[in-house]
C-alpha cells in the first residue's frame, strides 16, 4: 500500500478511524518508503522500526477494543533528535552525545505519545541545530528530495526531507532563528515556528533559550495545524510556558482571506532575493489581493539588524547552554590529567567546528567588558524589533514575504563561509527575536525546479490568522508537494517526475 | 606577631554568608532535601543538569528571602532576576550556578549587633537566591582536594536553595565579625528558614579583609577568605589574617588581591587561587526563568507573620520582665525565649525561670550536645519547679535533682518529688528531735557555737541535713540551732 | 573588532576547548569578522531603548513546595562516563571553587 505513504495527516487519521487501513499498515508502508530511499536522503539518524510497529499495533489492539484513542492515533510522525526519548539515543547530531539516552521524556515527546502519534524514528540536524544545511551534523549529511545534490536546509533539515521524501506525513523541528521556516521552503512543505511558549520546551536540547521554539512540519497547512494543537499548551515544568489556553488553530482556518488585511513587508522585498524567489513572492501576494485580501506595504525598519542581533544573542546563551557537556554525568569523555583537561579534551572532541565557533563567540560577547556592547545592545535590537512588528501589526493582521532569499542551494557552497550561512537566516530571524509565529507555505518552483517558501507573520499568538491565510493560499495555488526534476528522488510507487 | 590592638592600623571587613534553606523541595526542582542521604538518592533530570530539563522556583524558597530581607529591614525589589554565573566545575551539574546579579531580591538593610564597645550597626548590601552545587569527595591519601588521586561527585545536594547574605564593610574586628554572625545566625533560626548549623555547612561565612592605617580613607587590597566552620573559627580566622596582612605592610611587602583557604588546624590562612586565575563568570539573564516581582499583599502577608526577632525579644526580656542585659541576650542567644514566656505564662517569676535555663538546662543540654532548646523540659514543668523552690519543698539542691529526672524523661517535677518523697522536712516537731540528736552528738562542735564562734553552726546545719538525708528545710534548721545553742 | 591568538586562547580557555593552533587561527579571523558584523547593534539601539530578555513578559512563575520522587541512583548515574560507589567519577580536581 505504498499509496498510503502519498496522504496527509488529516486523510490518514479520517481511514484509520473508519478502519478501512490499520495503523501497522500505515506504520509499515512508511517505513518501506524510509528503507527504500533513506540511504540517499539520509534524514534519520535511527529509526524506530519496532517501537513503532509495537506502538502502531497498540493502537490498532485499542482501537478494536473501543478504547480511547489520541486525536492522530496512528499517523506517522519523523522526531527531531533534539527532544529527549527516554531510554533512546538522542543525540542531538553531536559527537558528544552519541551514546546519550536520556533518563526522560520531553514534555513534547509525551504529548505525541498522548496524541497516539506514531515515531518512527528520530532525524538528522546540524548539530545542536546551530547551522541552515545539515551539513554540521556529527553524523552524515542529509539530501533534498527535490535535487539530491542540494542541501535540505537546516537546522531541521532531517524532518524536513523526511516529510517531503514521503517518509512522514507529520514532522517536529525546532526553529531558533529559522530553523523550521528555511528548511520547510528548501524542501517544498509547510513549517511552522508557533508563538515563543506555546509549546513546551521541557526535553527540548537547548540551543539558545530565549528564541528555541518546536513546531510542526507537514505536507498541508490543515496538518501543522494538527500537529500544533497536539503539542501545543501550558507546561508546568517550563516557566516560559505560556499559561494562558492555547488558540484554536483550526477553527476558523477554511475561512479564506476575505476582509484580511496582509501587510507586505517592504525591507524584505528591496533586495539580495533570487529573481526567482521574488517573482513567486509577487504572484502569491497578488494571489492574496484576488482572493479579497488588503495588502498594505509596511516597514520593519530594524529588521535589518536582526542577523547581527541573533548572532550575539543565540551564541551567548548558547555558551551557557553547552557548558553542561563536560564529560562528568553523560556523553563522551576524553581523558585528561585533571578535571579541566578531561572538559577541554572532551568538548574539543566532542563538539563540531559551528558549535566550537558559536560557543566562542558566545562566550567572547559575554565576557567581561563586552557584554553592554554585544548581548545588552542586541537585547536592545530585540526591543526594536518588536515595537517594529506592533506598529506593523496596527495596520495589518498578518505579514508577509519571502522565507529565505535563494532556494536551496548545493552541498558544500556554503561551509567555508559561515557569515554567509547566517545571512541566509535574514527574514527568518525577526520572528524569533519578537516571540512571534510564522510559518513557511510552498508557493511554486523557481527556474531549477526547487520549492519557493512564503513566509506568513502574525503577532504573538496570532496562529489562526496566519494559518487561516495560508490555508486559503494553499487551497487557491494548490502547489505539488511531489518532489520533481532531474535530480529529484523519485515518487512512491514509481520513478521520479 | 602583631595583633589587632596595635593602633596604627585598621581592619576593613565585610562578610558574606550563606544559609541553606529548609524548604521541603530544591530551588528549581522537586527533588526532596534530605541530609545525609545515599549519594545520587535525591536528583532529577534537572538538578543532574540532564540536556533539555529546565528550572522552575520553588515559591517557598522566595518566601523564605522576602522573610529575611523583611528582618534585615531590606528593600524587597519589586522586579527581580535570576542571573547565570558562568564557570566550570564538575559539582555543578550545569557548569553555571542559577544565581542573582544586579538585581537582587533584597536590597539595603542592617543588622545591630552588641559588641563590648556596645551596639554596632553593620550595614546590609543585599540578600539574593541562589542554587547551591554538589559534594565532591577527593580519594587519595590526603583527603583533600590537593594531592588528591581523583573525585567522587555526589549531586544530592546540588540545587538545594540558598540565601546568600552580604554585609557592607563596615565590620572592624574579629569580635564584630563573630557577633554579626550570631546575631544573624539567631534571625536565620528565628525566622525558622534554616538550621543554620555552621559545623555541617548549613551556614557558611566568607569574609573579605583588608588593612589600612588609621584614618586613611581608600580601603587597602582585599583578601577574600573561606572555610570557617564555627564563630570561633571565623573569629580566629580574621585575628590570622589581619595580623597577616600588617607583617607584609610592615615589612615592606604588597598585598595581592586573592582567595585564601582558613587551615583550621593550622590556625592559618593559605592561598586557594590569585585574581589572576579569578574566573569572569560572564553573568547574564537566565533565559530559562521569569521575573519574581512579589506583589505588597504577599510581602505584607510575610511581613504579618514574622516572628519575635531577636533584637526585639532581648529588649522585651529585659524592659519587660526584668531580665539583666546579659542573661536577656543568653536567653534569646540559645532560644529560649519561648521556654521563658512560657514559664512566665504559667506563674513562674522570670528572672528565677532565666536562671535554670541559662544555668541547669544549658548546662545539661551542653554536656549532652545538645542544642538547649532542644532540652526536653517545658515552660509549664520550669513553672512548677520555681514554684517547689518557691514554696520551700524543695531545696535549691534537691531541685537540680528533680530537673535532672524531669530532662531524663521521669515526669513533671511534682510529680518526681511525691514519688522519690523529697519534701523538704519544714515539721519543726519532727526537725527538733533531729536538732537534739545532733547537738548531742557534736558537743564539741554545739559548745564553740555557744561560745561565740557563729560559724561552727555551718557543721551543725549539715550534719542534721546529712541525719535527714537531705530534706530538711536548712532555714529551719538554722533557725533552731540558734534557739537552741544562743536563745 | 580584530582579535589576537591571545583572545582567542583566553576565550577558549574559559570555555574549555582545547584548541589546536589551526583552530585558533581560523576562529581568530572567523570571529573578528563575525563580531565586525554584529557590531552594527551598537548604531541600532540607543540607551534609552530598554533591553528585551523575554518576547512574551512573564513573573512569579513558581512551583509550590511538594516533593516529587527522584530518579533512582541507578538511573541517576546510567549515563555516567565513569561512576564509583554510586558517585560520579572525575579525575582530579587542582584547586578550585571549594
Amino acid at each position: 500500500m505504498s499509496e498510503l505513504v502519498t496522504r496527509t495527516a488529516a486523510e490518514l487519521r479520517d481511514l484509520l478511524a473508519a478502519g478501512e487501513v490499520s495503523a501497522r499498515e500505515v506504520a509499515q508502508a512508511h517505513l518501506d518508503r524510509i528503507r527504500a530511499t533513506d540511504g540517499r536522503v539520509k534524514a534519520f539518524l535511527k529509526v524506530l522500526d519496532e517501537q513503532a510497529l509495537a506502538h502502531a499495533g497498540d493502537v490498532d489492539r485499542r482501537r478494536a477494543a473501543g478504547e480511547p484513542l489520541g486525536p492522530l492515533a496512528g499517523v506517522p510522525l519523523a522526531l527531531k533528535d533534539i527532544l529527549a526519548t527516554k531510554g533512546i539515543e538522542t543525540t542531538c547530531a553531536s559527537r558528544i552525545l552519541e551514546t546519550y539516552r536520556p533518563p526522560y521524556d520531553a514534555t513534547v515527546v509525551k504529548r505525541l505519545r498522548q496524541a497516539d502519534v506514531v515515531v518512527l524514528g528520530k532525524t538528522n540536524m546540524d548539530e545542536f541545530a546551530m547551522g541552515s544545511s545539515t551539513e554540521n551534523s556529527a553524523f552524515s549529511k542529509t539530501y533534498n528530495p527535490w535535487d539530491l545534490a542540494r542541501v535540505p536546509g537546516g537546522s531541521s533539515g532531517g524532518s524536513s526531507a523526511a516529510v517531503a521524501a514521503f517518509d512522514a506525513p507529520l514532522g517536529i523541528g525546532t526553529d531558533t532563528g529559522g530553523s523550521i521556516r528555511q528548511p520547510a521552503a528548501f524542501c517544498g512543505i509547510v513549517g511552522v515556528k508557533p508563538t515563543y511558549g506555546l509549546v513546551s520546551r521541557f526535553g527540548l536540547i537547548a540551543f539558545a533559550s530565549s528564541l528555541d521554539q518546536v513546531g510542526p512540519f507537514a505536507r498541508s497547512v490543515t496538518d501543522a495545524a494538527l500537529l500544533l494543537d497536539a503539542i501545543a499548551g501550558h507546561d508546568p515544568a517550563d516557566s516560559t510556558s505560556i499559561p494562558e489556553a492555547k488558540p484554536d488553530f483550526l477553527a476558523g482556518i477554511d475561512k479564506g482571506v476575505q476582509g484580511l488585511r496582509v501587510g507586505v513587508v517592504r525591507e524584505f522585498m528591496a533586495e539580495g532575493m533570487e529573481p526567482g524567489v521574488r517573482a513567486r513572492v509577487d504572484e502569491a501576494v497578488a494571489r492574496l489581493e484576488k482572493l479579497g485580501a488588503t495588502v498594505v506595504d509596511v516597514s520593519l525598519p530594524h529588521a535589518s539588524y536582526g542577523v547581527a542581533a541573533y548572532y550575539l544573542i543565540a551564541p551567548s546563551e548558547a555558551s551557557s547552554n553547552l557548558s553542561r557537556y563536560d564529560g562528568v554525568r553523560y556523553g563522551l569523555r576524553v581523558p585528561g590529567e585533571t578535571a579541566e583537561e578531561m572538559m577541554a579534551n572532551t568538548r574539543a572532541a566532542g563538539f563540531g567546528p559551528e558549535v566550537k565557533r558559536r560557543i566562542m563567540i558566545g562566550t567572547y560577547a559575554l565576557s567581561a567588558g563586552y557584554y553592554d556592547a554585544y548581548y545588552a545592545q542586541a537585547q536592545r535590537v530585540r526591543t526594536l524589533i518588536i515595537r517594529d512588528f506592533a506598529e506593523a501589526y496596527a495596520q495589518c493582521d498578518v505579514l508577509v514575504g519571502p522565507t529565505t532569499p535563494s532556494t536551496a542551494f548545493t552541498v558544500g557552497e556554503k561551509v567555508d563561509d559561515p557569515l554567509a550561512m547566517y545571512l541566509n537566516d535574514v527574514y527568518t530571524i525577526p520572528s524569533n527575536l519578537a516571540g512571534a509565529p510564522a510559518l513557511s507555505l510552498p508557493i511554486g518552483l523557481d527556474e531549477h525546479h526547487l520549492p519557493v517558501g512564503l513566509q506568513v507573520m502574525a503577532p504573538v499568538l496570532g496562529e489562526p490568522a496566519m494559518f487561516r491565510v495560508a490555508r486559503a493560499l494553499e487551497a487557491d495555488l494548490a502547489f505539488d508537494p511531489t518532489p520533481r526534476g532531474a535530480n529529484a528522488l523519485e515518487t512512491p510507487g514509481g520513478a521520479a517526475a | 606577631m602583631s595583633t589587632v590592638t596595635e593602633t596604627t592600623y585598621e581592619a576593613v571587613i565585610g562578610l558574606e554568608v550563606h544559609v541553606e534553606l529548609d524548604t521541603r523541595t530544591k530551588m528549581f526542582c522537586s527533588c526532596a532535601i534530605d541530609f545525609g542521604g545515599e549519594p545520587n538518592t535525591r536528583t532529577c533530570p534537572v538538578c543532574l543538569g540532564q540536556p533539555g530539563s529546565l528550572p522552575v522556583v520553588n515559591r517557598e524558597a522566595v518566601a523564605a528571602a522576602i522573610k529575611l530581607g523583611l528582618a534585615l529591614g531590606c528593600r524587597i525589589a519589586p522586579t527581580s532576576e535570576f542571573h547565570r554565573k558562568n564557570y566550570f566545575y564538575p559539582d555543578m551539574p550545569k557548569d553555571y550556578q542559577i544565581s542573582q546579579y544586579d538585581v537582587p531580591i533584597c536590597l539595603g538593610g542592617s543588622l545591630r549587633v552588641d559588641t563590648s564597645e556596645g551596639e554596632k550597626v553593620v550595614g546590609i548590601t543585599r540578600v539574593h537566591m541562589e542554587e547551591d552545587t554538589g559534594k565532591s569527595l577527593h580519594v587519595g591519601t590526603s583527603g583533600r582536594i590537593h594531592g588528591a588521586d581523583y573525585s567522587l561527585v555526589d549531586y544530592n545536594r546540588a540545587g538545594i536553595p540558598l540565601l546568600e547574605i552580604v554585609s557592607e564593610p563596615d565590620v572592624r574586628s574579629a569580635e564584630e565579625a563573630k557577633a554579626y554572625l550570631t546575631e544573624l545566625r539567631a534571625i536565620v533560626l528565628a525566622l525558622g528558614i534554616s538550621d543554620a548549623k555552621l559545623e555541617e555547612g548549613s551556614m557558611r561565612c566568607d569574609a573579605n579583609i583588608s588593612i589600612r592605617p588609621a584614618g586613611q580613607a581608600e580601603y587597602g587590597t582585599r583578601v577574600e577568605v573561606k572555610n570557617m566552620n564555627s564563630v570561633r573559627s571565623l573569629g580566629r580566622a580574621i585575628e590570622y589574617e589581619i595580623a597577616r596582612q600588617i607583617d607584609m605592610v610592615e615589612a615592606g611587602e604588597r598585598i595581592v588581591q586573592e582567595t585564601r583557604h582558613w587551615n583550621e588546624d593550622a590556625g592559618t590562612t593559605s592561598t586557594l587561587r590569585s585574581k589572576e586565575e579569578a574566573t569572569d563568570y560572564r553573568y547574564f539573564p537566565d533565559p530559562d526563568l521569569v521575573a519574581v516581582a512579589p506583589d505588597s499583599a504577599w510581602i505584607e502577608q510575610i511581613r504579618a507573620g514574622l516572628p519575635e526577632l531577636p533584637a526585639q525579644a532581648r529588649t522585651r526580656l529585659r524592659d519587660e520582665l526584668g531580665l539583666p542585659a546579659d542573661r536577656a541576650g543568653t536567653v534569646v542567644g540559645n532560644r529560649l525565649v519561648g521556654r521563658l514566656d512560657e514559664a512566665v505564662a504559667a506563674g513562674a517569676s522570670a528572672p528565677e525561670a532565666a536562671n535554670w535555663l541559662v544555668n541547669e538546662i544549658t548546662g545539661w543540654a551542653v554536656e549532652r550536645g545538645m542544642e538547649p532548646a532542644e532540652a526536653p523540659v517545658t515552660g509549664v514543668q520550669l513553672a512548677e519547679l520555681v514554684a517547689l523552690v518557691g514554696d520551700g519543698t524543695l531545696s535549691t539542691k534537691l531541685a537540680r535533682e528533680v530537673l535532672t529526672d524531669v530532662l531524663e524523661g521521669k515526669g513533671s517535677p511534682r510529680g518526681i518529688v511525691a514519688e522519690r518523697g523529697l519534701e523538704q522536712i519544714s515539721d519543726t516537731g519532727a526537725l527538733e528531735a533531729i536538732v537534739d540528736q545532733v547537738i548531742a552528738e557534736q558537743a564539741d562542735a554545739a559548745q564553740r557555737v555557744r561560745d561565740g564562734n557563729a560559724k561552727a553552726i555551718g557543721a551543725l546545719v549539715g550534719a542534721v541535713m546529712k541525719a535527714s538525708q537531705g530534706k530538711a528545710n536548712p532555714a529551719m534548721v538554722n533557725e533552731l540551732l540558734r534557739a537552741r545553742l544562743l536563745g | 573588532m580584530a582579535l589576537s591568538t591571545d583572545d582567542v586562547r583566553h576565550v577558549a580557555r574559559l570555555a574549555r576547548l582545547a584548541l589546536s593552533d589551526e583552530e585558533v587561527e581560523a576562529l581568530r579571523s572567523q570571529l573578528s569578522d563575525i563580531l565586525a558584523y554584529a557590531e552594527q547593534v551598537g548604531e541600532a539601539a540607543g540607551g534609552d531603548v530598554p533591553p528585551t530578555s523575554h518576547a512574551y513578559p512573564l513573573a512569579n512563575v513558581f512551583r509550590a513546595d511538594e516533593p516529587h520522587e527522584s530518579l533512582s541512583p541507578e538511573e541517576a548515574i546510567s549515563t555516567a562516563p565513569e561512576a564509583e560507589d554510586g558517585r560520579f567519577r572525575v579525575p582530579k580536581i587542582v584547586g578550585g571553587e571549594a
